[in-house]
């Protein structure tokens, strides 16, 4: 490190200016070496995705030799670790669209309109606590919220609605919602802020109210963030995991109904890893081809985020 | 159109009066979010206050929920976490420094942009899948510590890179041409200049990052760790020669998660106490890091006035 630093500083005596050449000649292969080692460690991020993919495409394309796509795709039943398997995706496809059905009902108008007050509507000091404990909420772990569900929000809901059973998809959906509602209303936020002042100041010197302002021109403006921000919260519905594997219940049924018992895919997955199925049995490898199924919801969600950010932004 | 003033009075009065009662709507529904929430962790409280003792720390799980406790857990949280760190800081630091500093706009950087975008969002139990058919199998790792470490590592990955660019972005152009200017190359402005000053920013992000993979369930559950352990890892530093000990890193193991997770599915009411005893040294243990990485940057943020 020394000598380089003599290289670096301009007051080096005449020794070390005879030296200059070999020392820069190190110096540049040193630098090169530098810059490979942490293109190598940026791509690792390219690697991690060939890798998902990799493993996913490759443990699946097994399954897929024994059961045809149609089959996985149209199946009522998914019943892979029975005597008579039936292997149709389409049981924990409703499941999982049901609790993030839920979870969203819940999350988009509380998180929008905390998002509206937070930037529109509320004083500077109550953004600056608010804020904070939001961010700290989004970092509980979910198995704390696997708890809540079951224990808390099912038996309270089975007080309201008689014959709930103990899991159900209404109890994860809603816990999964107020789970999910510090993304919605943190990104809208930061959407909404920043818009730019003077769209206000022309919309209150147009006579409009704060109401209105809000509404016509703040929401309107940000529409690309907020948009984003609900597709980010879908997407985490969709692949959350411990709330539902705890309070949803593990048998596949296709079923639209909130008040009903089922498995998600994610739920799923949990139940046949924890079991001890021996690799490379269909059961092993149909816990990749729900993965897949998952990963390709995900993408499509993430991939119109993409879209949404771009067709609906406005530049200032 | 023209309003009378009687007829202006009214309308304006009708735009303060829905102001208010939007601004009282947005009120009450941001602090029943919040109750809610404390409502919750209140009930927690309560219920996990019984067992929260020294024993609870000290002891290994048990078939008797009433001297069941987490050393096997927070000790294999804790290890499971070094290796996290370990494999995650580096490479995301670097990844981060490569992408802000170094790469030249084209297609790589846009792939690898578009990649750590992509991962980030990514559920986490595609991570579990991806160690379970890659690490586990393939290179024959089994469900150990280091299993775990690394597929957490993975899992976090991108939010250590996007901090580190973020931090560094915030780091003015001024700097480095100062740097240059005095015949710095541009590792060392890099390594003298841009990280130092970036230091509490990156910092933020891998406390954020490693607050995430503590909590973290569903990837460790799908490599198949075990929930029954009523041992601990063969420890790091040993009193012999060579003093150091890597048999931990192949150990099977379990963390604190999992150990709830394993108390929750249990029908027995007294194994929900030690689940929620377990939610709440957890609960408490995220909020710890979490509020560390806030305080950090709001502290980098006052400090620092270019």
């Amino acid at each position: 490190m020394t000598d380089v630093a003599s290289v670096a500083a301009p007051a080096g005596g005449s020794l070390k200016r005879r030296k200059l050449p070999g020392n820069r000649r190190w110096q540049r292969s040193r630098e090169r070496v530098i810059e490979g080692v942490l293109f190598v460690c940026a791509l690792s991020a390219v690697a991690i995705t060939a890798a998902i993919i990799g493993v996913l495409l490759y443990e699946s394309s097994t399954f897929f030799e024994r059961v045809s796509l149609w089959t996985f795709l149209t199946d009522t039943q998914w019943t892979p670790l029975f005597e008579n398997p039936r292997y149709g995706i389409l049981p924990l496809v409703s499941g999982t669209v049901t609790t993030s059905a839920v979870a969203l009902l819940v999350a988009i108008p509380l998180g929008t309109i905390t998002a509206i007050y937070l930037s529109e509507f509320a004083r500077p000091r109550v953004r600056e606590v608010v804020k904070p404990i939001l961010e700290l909420i989004s970092g509980v772990p979910t198995v704390v919220f696997g708890y809540f569900a079951l224990l808390f929000v099912t038996p309270m809901l089975q007080k309201l609605i008689p014959g709930l059973p103990g899991f159900n998809l209404l109890g994860p959906g809603i816990v999964i919602g107020i789970m999910i509602v510090p993304y919605i209303s943190s990104l809208s936020e930061d959407a909404m802020r920043a818009v730019p002042m003077h769209l206000r100041e022309a919309s209150y010197g147009m006579g409009a109210s704060r109401f209105q302002t809000a509404v016509r021109v703040v929401v309107p403006a940000a529409t690309s963030g907020i948009v984003a921000s609900y597709i980010l919260a879908i997407s985490r519905a969709v692949g959350e995991t411990m709330v539902v594997a705890i309070a949803a219940g593990q048998q596949p049924n296709l079923t639209f109904d909130p008040t009903e018992s089922a498995a998600t895919i994610t739920a799923f997955i949990v139940q046949v890893a924890m079991g001890d199925l021996p690799h490379g049995s269909i059961g092993y490898q149909s816990i990749f081809a729900a993965g897949l199924t998952l990963l390709l919801m995900t993408l499509v969600f993430n991939l119109l985020g993409h879209w949404a950010r771009k067709r609906f932004r406005e530049a200032y | 159109m023209a309003f009378t003033r009687e007829e202006m009075r009214r309308l304006i009065g009708r735009h303060k009066i829905k102001d208010m009662g939007f601004e009282l709507l947005g009120l009450v529904v941001m602090l029943l979010s919040l109750l809610v929430l404390f409502a919750l962790f209140g009930q927690l409280a309560i219920d996990g206050a019984a067992r929260i003792n020294p024993d609870f720390f000290d002891s290994f799980p048990s078939r008797r929920a009433g001297s069941a406790g987490i050393l096997s857990a927070w000790v294999g949280s804790l290890l499971v976490m070094l290796v996290t760190a370990l494999a995650a800081v580096p490479v995301g630091v670097a990844a981060g420094v490569y992408l802000e500093e170094y790469a030249r706009k084209g297609k790589m950087a846009d792939l690898i942009e578009i990649n750590v975008t992509n991962l980030a969002g990514v559920p986490s139990i595609i991570y579990g899948l991806l160690a379970l058919g890659l690490l586990v199998y393939q290179f024959g790792l089994g469900e150990s510590v280091l299993t775990a470490g690394l597929t957490l590592g993975m899992m976090i990955l991108p939010i250590v890179i996007v901090s580190t660019r973020e931090a560094i972005r915030a780091v003015p152009q001024s700097i480095r041409e100062a740097s240059y200017g005095l015949g710095a190359s541009q590792w060392q402005t890099v390594r003298y200049h841009v990280l130092p000053y970036s230091s509490a920013g990156i910092l933020t992000g891998v406390i954020i990052g490693l607050s995430r993979a503590i909590g973290e369930t569903a990837p460790i559950i799908t490599i198949g760790a075990l929930t029954f352990i009523a041992f601990l890892p063969p420890p790091p530093i040993t009193g012999t020669p060579p003093f150091v000990n890597f048999d931990w890193l192949f150990s099977p193991f379990t963390v604190m998660p999992i150990q709830m997770f394993n108390w929750i599915s249990r029908p027995d009411a007294d194994f929900h106490t030690n689940a929620a005893a377990a939610g709440v040294v957890l609960v408490v243990m995220t909020l710890l890091m979490n509020a560390t990485a806030i305080w950090l940057r709001y502290r980098a943020r006052q400090r620092i006035k270019w």
